[in-house]
């Protein structure tokens, strides 16, 4: 779960490193109290998790508190590359001496993280990678030993950064092990002419696993975007909205990553990603059903389960149950494979619903599904 | 031979007295795997009954270890009590440690692999579906009926297109399928898998299951360009999927251009690897190569 930058703002003055004075809102009004509140001109920035948001005029300088309801009211609303700003943070500004870049980021292939820095910061630092590898320093972290004042010192000296530095890199540590974050990064990373060091601008991804730990992650950081998203959320289904018109059913991430790719070997798109995991019962199947047929961008839904640990017949049995609860508006294509998949397909064909039907393989029933859809 | 896993492997599951572990663990011991005993410290001193066997629940793994020789483990245990389950097998030193274990936040399993790496142990996992030496032993939750002992070698981020290539190649059958998990994080790679595949000698023909997100099959590429002879299929998920959204598997997220299926394909491809565009495709590919192969082995 990414973090807007208020909450990363948030995290790292909790663990005690140095911030811009900054508040947030959604009202026009509120950012004139602000702005008055903090005195002077302020930074008016867009609140949204994508980069790029300066370009987009997502972030403005305010001269006074006038001023910055006016830039709140034309940021607020806008859209920036498909996310739209609901809020916007005033900050103070800051006299920038110099900008540096730090993060902490997952090393899948090594398997441990590993610390990021950077005495060229401010910028895209793929970009400095990119052009100036060795103006990056990559220093792996050992778990068991974390960053300790040696450690940062280490990763300072290997950056180029300042010896003030030190302290934020093993505070920085401290968020991204206490916050269960996969991700913190400080971009800019800046010393001020007043030589304190701050953190102006920071990206924190939170770990989902960890949820059932960290408490006082509430259920508001959960937005989702598009309403199916959220009614499947509610129903505890692992649903992702797609702008296609075959509706998908399957379990287990991989196959059903792979249905929608075959569906789109077939010439469509798909409409979705719904796993219904191992399962697969009668008010899941109806619970999926329900939300892919609400879809009005829907034309056929392709169920497609292999019988490895759940059995078909029972998958068929929660497909018929799940026809009695949920009135079928489209056509539906199902394959049925592997456990006790002779009995299922025996229990569809007995129910014999007229705009159900099957097919045995999963290549012929996404061609059949990728049909429906198209004269549908 | 087969990789990892084979008869004489003498398997504990850390967690068999919950819902999971005895569903699984009756499956397992159906399947032939030499269920040794479970390990639960508040059950220490009973045992369990599957079906007219009593498999005895120790209070530690070192306990059962030493009762009874075992070298494998497979944990169930909830998330929040994995990273201690999987530090206590290596501690007590087991060789082999499969999480089947779902949604373990990434701190601990990086500090648990830390740890297994340091005693030794080769992780499995997490979030896998384990593996399976058909005929043999089956150590986690891959259903033992798909298929049976053969010469194909499999190796998979994701169950159930491992179960579907199984499936689709069941009358073939499998020295080894791996399930290696789809977390950003796993213990067991696509290399790991391969370079053992390659030293065994049942195994003649290789299975590689990918899926967008991290570059472990870019990485695997290069090592079956530079160290396999055998011949290796490929299949890749995930075409379709939209960049910075995750799918199920907390890998299979894309964010940019590298970690793409495309990507992927084109490194596979690259280093001599055929790869299906279905999953009935790439059984094709195999069974096309292994017919080639008994041609000429004919004439």
């Amino acid at each position: 779960m990414d973090l807007y930058e208020h909450q990363a703002r948030g995290l790292f003055e909790e663990h005690g490193i140095l911030v811009p004075r900054a508040e947030v809102t959604a009202s026009p009004k509120e950012a004139r109290e602000i702005a008055r509140r903090l005195g002077g001109p302020v930074v008016v920035k867009a609140q949204v998790k994508t980069g790029g948001r300066g370009k987009a005029g997502g972030v403005k300088l305010a001269a006074d508190p006038a001023t910055a309801e006016l830039t709140a009211r034309r940021i607020l609303g806008m859209d920036i590359k498909g996310h739209t700003v609901g809020k916007v943070m005033l900050a103070q500004p800051v006299n920038i001496e110099t900008e540096f870049y730090v993060a902490y980021v997952l090393d899948r292939a090594a398997g441990r993280f590993l610390a990021i820095a950077s005495a060229e910061g401010g910028m895209e630092i793929e970009e400095v990678a990119a052009g100036r590898p060795e103006a990056v320093a990559r220093i792996p972290i050992d778990p068991a030993e974390g960053v300790t004042s040696a450690k940062a010192y280490e990763i300072a000296k290997a950056a180029g950064l300042p010896p003030q530095t030190v302290d934020v890199l093993v505070r920085l540590w401290g968020v991204l092990v206490r916050e269960d974050a996969v991700l913190v990064e400080v971009n800019p990373l800046v010393r001020t002419r007043q030589g304190q060091i701050l953190a102006l601008d920071g990206k924190v991804a939170l770990d989902d696993n960890a949820r059932f730990r960290q408490a006082r992650w509430g259920a508001e950081n959960v937005v989702h975007d598009d309403p199916l998203e959220e009614a499947a959320a509610a129903k505890g289904l692992n649903y992702v909205k797609l702008d296609g018109e075959v509706g998908i059913i399957g379990n287990g991430a991989g196959l059903v990553m792979s249905t929608l790719d075959v569906v789109a070997g077939c010439g469509a798109r798909p409409a979705n990603f719904l796993d219904i995991g191992g399962g697969a019962s009668a008010r899941v199947m109806a619970d999926g059903l329900s939300v892919i047929l609400s879809d009005p961008a829907v034309k056929s839904v392709f169920v497609n389960v292999f019988g490895g640990i759940t059995a078909c017949d029972a998958v068929a049995d929660g497909i018929v149950q799940a026809l009695d609860a949920v009135q079928l508006t489209k056509p539906l294509v199902v394959r049925l494979d592997g456990n006790n998949a002779v009995r299922g397909r025996a229990i569809l064909d007995e129910h014999a619903h007229p705009l159900v039907q099957q097919a045995t393989t999963m290549d012929g029933a996404a061609r059949r599904a990728a049909q429906l859809a198209h004269t549908s | 031979m087969a990789i990892f896993l084979t008869e004489e492997s003498k398997v504990l599951v850390q967690g068999m007295t919950g819902g999971e572990g005895m569903k699984h663990t009756r499956r397992m011991l159906a399947a032939g795997t030499n269920v040794v005993g479970g390990v639960n410290p508040r059950k220490a001193g009973r045992a369990a009954d599957f079906d007219e066997r009593a498999v005895p629940v120790f209070g530690s793994v070192r306990e059962g270890r030493e009762a009874t020789g075992a070298d494998v483990s497979v944990v169930f245990v909830p998330p929040a009590f994995a990273k201690a389950a999987v530090v206590e097998a290596a501690d007590a030193g087991l060789g082999l440690v499969v999480v089947i274990t779902e949604g373990i936040p990434v701190h601990d399993s990086v500090a648990f692999h830390a740890h297994a790496a340091k005693k030794g142990t080769r992780v499995i996992g997490p979030n896998c579906p384990g593996l399976i030496t058909p005929g043999q032993s089956n150590a986690g939750i891959i259903p033992a009926d798909i298929t049976k002992p053969g010469r194909i070698g499999l190796v998979s981020k994701s169950g159930t297109l491992t179960y579907q290539l199984m499936y689709e190649l069941r009358d073939i059958g499998f020295s080894t399928c791996v399930g290696i998990g789809g977390d950003p994080v796993v213990g067991t790679t696509h290399i790991d898998c391969l370079a053992a595949f390659q030293d065994d000698p049942d195994t003649e023909l290789i299975v590689l299951i990918g899926e967008i997100g991290g570059d472990a099959e870019e990485r695997a590429a290069l090592f079956v360009r530079d160290h396999i002879t055998k011949p290796v299929v490929g299949y890749i998920a995930g075409f379709t999927a939209p960049e910075g959204r995750t799918m199920g598997h907390a890998g299979a997220i894309v964010s940019g251009s590298s970690g793409t299926a495309e990507a992927k394909k084109k490194a596979l491809e690259a280093a001599g690897v055929r790869v299906g565009s279905t999953p009935t495709e790439t059984a094709r590919l195999v069974l096309a190569h292994l017919e080639t192969e008994r041609d000429v082995s004919h004439r």
